[in-house]
């Protein structure tokens, strides 16, 4: 196994011995091979730096390269953006660690040579992230190589295979040159890739989001914490700020679009579609300290004499999302409130069971200007996971969930 | 009857106006309150550069040269404010601590160095801090076997158990803690006129102790550190480029308050000690001793409350920043939001940093002056450093697009910054070798000897001091 640091400022022999130049960067190029070395760049003093290709390649060793070919054989170089650079790119910078959902910074990258058609192949194997690699670049050129090795066996190793190690370019346009994509990140709870967004820049953090799809986006946005979140958002254009509100709850949504700029609410709100954007504005002219303010307009209402097998077949014909099902709503022929079943006692029914016998007692609800405080208390006192909300007529217009009132609470603290 | 009317007749005009005033003002509430919430790590960071090795050299430059340093003040505030709006910037517009850009642009083993000085530098200044708090508490009567083991525990709570919010806004009383100094100043009946006179007609002289005074000024004023809290600071309260007229306004607000409180110090030590003759002040808690029969029991208990208010709020700051610095460059995980088997390096630095910097304040007889001396040379070492770096930095277009240094901006910078370089190095160079006061005066002592004689003779001491090693 080598170690990039030990490869970066090696000597170049060409096939017959004569010094080329010294190895100045090394690139990926990941329209070829995602982990190949593909090419090195040796600089030459005065002269135009040159690249030896991968097939170019005889014999690695640390401090030391042997090429196939003759100098004259080797092209000059030229940049280019869509090649991932070993130095620049990656030493000294930080990866998200999808393994263990950490944000690090990479003080080596481990290469494994192989041998193909007469010629070395160098692969990357693993990042480190490491003690070792730290003492090794400090020590480098300082104290021989053999005795590194030596210190470096005695300190605990810590290093991510390659396969989870997700970069970050915060140029878009870079991202789509080198082809990096989110696959990996996309597959971590949304509260975690959060976590991980908080740790990041504004930039990384924008080109996260501009990566995940838009479901998964806005469930991200959602667990970001709220400074975070506007700033986010504020910063995407507001078509797709729009598509990313519209997979939220309303509740959801009408809290983020009200703590944007005017002008972005807006724009926003006009991106977005009629009926959701009207729900949404509909909520946003609560206070937020209220009943109002903190409800949900999406939940389940089925009439009180629907059986139980109905319910279930109207919840799986709507694909209702699981996190609006803590409550059924009841309402009568007048469309009042005239009870609520949880979820666990639906479960227990038989499917011939009237909703109406397995109404959860006594019959809770609030009107939307109610205070925050006086729902918390209710929701302590009763053990509830959601309440319905009324108007005056006793018709429900929206309903609290236990995820909202466990977020304000810890806000308080 | 009519008064009745009268009375209604005024209240409702009354809340009219009221409802008038709110409405106009509501753009300006809007800024006010779009300001406070970026407000805090440039106030914070300017205050806390006035801990105790700050007071103790304003204390003796009021003490021995009375009101005539007061000038100084002024391009002070200006070298402060320009070093400190880079950090804020590069903060602001990157998103990113100083430590992690000097990783990322300048390799590992640099940034290995410059943390292994953070680490020294910091240390010697967690203990000169605490060594503050003794004797601050000492002038209030408490020993410093109380004072010194409790704010040691104080500090260690305030970080494990407290979020950034409330932090802060703890940090932020304890900068309104500082005007204890004006108090302090008021009591010790200055002239004012005299005073306000000083601090805008430069009254220079060519004598070696005022001209060493300077420099000690300059060099406690400004502290490497401070740069990495500033601008991790900005990080953290996730300030971003829409608001970075605000971080500049705070970073503003921040150095001008920090001046001010140390006019108030200089002020309240020339109205008194120099006036009555006692130019040999060494320590704040001397100069607060020395308060008491001048202008009352309560502007001695003021200062020295204030220099532990001061020493206390930059022991909470000092070992956690740096062991934030230190973590995040060299890549330890870092941060109270993590527990202690997460990130033991971080929790270990800490840790150490308090316990030894408040153990050897506790040692019986330890040499705290030359501690508080080497804290010192250590920050003029390391200053010339941190700011090439964040020059350096601060001119990358690929890192700062266009918020990279204007022309006129980067003459002031460098300008600045070589000055304070130049100081500070010279301050080190007394700090160590001790030139006599009296042959660099000896030089001087000609009444037109030329002032750059002080820099041939320092330059004739450094050839000196080159021989023998």
């Amino acid at each position: 196994m080598l170690h990039a640091t030990e490869i970066l400022g090696a000597q170049a022999f060409d096939s017959s011995g004569n010094i080329v130049g010294r190895v100045k960067e090394m690139f990926i190029v990941p329209e070829e091979q995602p982990n190949r070395i593909s090419r090195l760049l040796l600089s030459r003093g005065q002269y135009r730096p040159i690249v030896a290709r991968f097939d170019q390649i005889a014999e690695v060793q640390p401090g030391r390269v042997k090429l196939t070919t003759d100098e004259s054989a080797l092209e000059l170089y030229q940049p280019n953006e869509a090649w991932l650079a070993v130095q620049k790119d990656l030493l000294d910078q930080q990866i998200i660690d999808t393994n263990g959902r950490k944000v690090v910074r990479i003080n080596d990258v481990d290469l494994a040579d192989q041998l193909a058609n007469g010629n070395t192949e160098l692969r990357i194997t693993e990042v480190d992230v490491g003690l070792p690699a730290a003492v090794r670049r400090l020590l480098q050129g300082v104290v021989p190589p053999m005795a590194i090795r030596r210190i470096q066996s005695k300190l605990p190793p810590r290093t991510i295979r390659w396969e989870f190690v997700n970069l970050i370019e915060s140029d878009p346009l870079r991202r789509v040159k080198l082809r990096l994509t989110s696959q990996k990140l996309a597959q971590l709870h949304p509260a975690d890739i959060a976590d991980l967004m908080e740790e990041l820049s504004p930039d990384e953090r924008q080109s996260i989001i501009a990566s995940l799809d838009e479901e998964t986006a806005a469930e991200t946005i959602a667990e970001l914490d709220k400074r975070l979140q506007t700033q986010v958002v504020e910063k995407l254009d507001p078509e797709k700020a729009a598509d990313i509100i519209e997979e939220m709850s309303p509740d959801e949504a009408a809290d983020l679009i009200q703590n944007l700029e005017p002008a972005k609410s807006r724009e926003v709100l006009e991106e977005m579609e009629g009926s959701e954007a009207r729900e949404v504005q509909q909520l946003m002219s609560f206070d937020q300290k209220t009943a109002g303010g903190m409800m949900t307009t999406e939940f389940v209402v089925v009439g009180e004499d629907a059986t139980r097998g109905e319910v279930v077949d109207f919840i799986r014909f709507h694909e209702v999302p699981p996190d609006q099902l803590d409550n059924i709503v009841l309402i009568n022929r007048e469309a009042v409130l005239s009870g609520t079943v949880p979820l666990a006692r639906l479960l227990l029914a038989d499917g011939e069971t009237r909703m109406g016998e397995i109404i959860f007692e006594p019959l809770l609800s609030v009107r939307p200007d109610a205070r925050d405080t006086e729902v918390f208390e209710i929701f302590d006192k009763y053990n509830l996971r959601s309440l319905t909300v009324v108007n005056e007529e006793n018709h429900p217009i929206g309903s609290i969930t236990v995820d909202d009132i466990v977020s304000r609470l810890c806000a308080k603290i | 009857m009519n008064t009745w009317v009268t009375l209604v007749d005024t209240y409702s005009r009354l809340a009219k106006r009221g409802k008038e005033f709110t409405r106009r003002t509501r753009p300006v509430q809007r800024r006010l309150a779009l300001f406070l919430a970026v407000v805090g790590p440039g106030i914070i960071t300017s205050n806390v550069d006035n801990d105790a090795g700050g007071i103790s050299t304003y204390s003796a430059a009021g003490a021995q040269f009375g009101y005539t340093l007061l000038w100084s003040l002024i391009p002070m505030t200006i070298a402060l404010y320009v070093s400190e709006e880079m950090c804020a910037r590069m903060g602001v517009v990157t998103g990113k601590g100083l430590s992690d850009l000097i990783r990322e642009e300048f390799g590992f083993r640099s940034t290995f160095f410059v943390m292994i000085a953070a680490l020294a530098v910091d240390l010697f200044n967690t203990v000169a801090e605490f060594s503050g708090i003794a004797e601050g508490g000492e002038v209030l009567h408490v020993s410093r076997y109380i004072s010194v083991p409790l704010a040691a525990l104080v500090v260690w709570l305030l970080v494990v158990y407290g979020t950034y919010r409330i932090v802060e806004k703890i940090f932020l009383v304890a900068c309104a803690f500082y005007l204890s100094y004006v108090a302090s100043a008021f009591l010790a009946k200055p002239n004012w006129m005299f005073a306000a006179k000083q601090v805008v007609v430069p009254s220079v002289h060519m004598n070696a102790p005022y001209l060493l005074m300077l420099i000690g000024l300059v060099g406690t004023t400004i502290a490497p550190w401070q740069f990495f809290y500033m601008q991790a600071g900005f990080v953290e309260k996730r300030v971003g480029p829409r608001q970075y007229k605000h971080a500049r306004l705070d970073v503003l607000v921040g150095s001008i308050s920090c001046m001010a409180i140390v006019f108030f110090i200089i002020v309240a030590c020339a109205a008194t000690l120099n006036v009555h003759g006692l130019t040999n002040i060494s320590s704040a808690k001397e100069a607060a001793l020395a308060l008491v029969p001048l202008a009352g029991k309560w502007a001695g208990g003021l200062f020295a409350f204030g220099l532990l208010n001061a020493s206390l709020f930059a022991a909470s700051i000092l070992p956690l920043s740096t062991a934030h610095v230190i973590c995040e460059g060299l890549g330890f995980e870092a941060g109270l939001d993590r527990k202690f088997k997460e990130a033991p390096t971080f929790y270990s630095l800490y840790t150490m940093l308090i316990v030894v910097g408040a153990g050897i304040v506790l040692i019986p007889r330890a040499p705290l002056w030359k501690i508080l001396l080497y804290s010192q040379v250590g920050n003029g070492i390391w200053l010339p450093v941190v700011l090439i770096f964040i020059l350096l930095l601060i001119n990358r277009r690929d890192l700062m697009g266009e918020h990279v240094n204007g022309w006129t901006f980067n003459v002031i910078a460098w300008g600045s910054s070589i000055i304070m370089i130049i100081l500070t190095l010279i301050l080190v160079y007394v700090a160590i070798f001790n030139p006599s006061a009296a042959g660099l005066s000896g030089s001087l002592s000609h009444p037109h000897a030329p002032p750059w004689h002080i820099f041939t003779s320092l330059w004739r001491h450094a050839q000196h001091a080159l021989s023998v090693i």
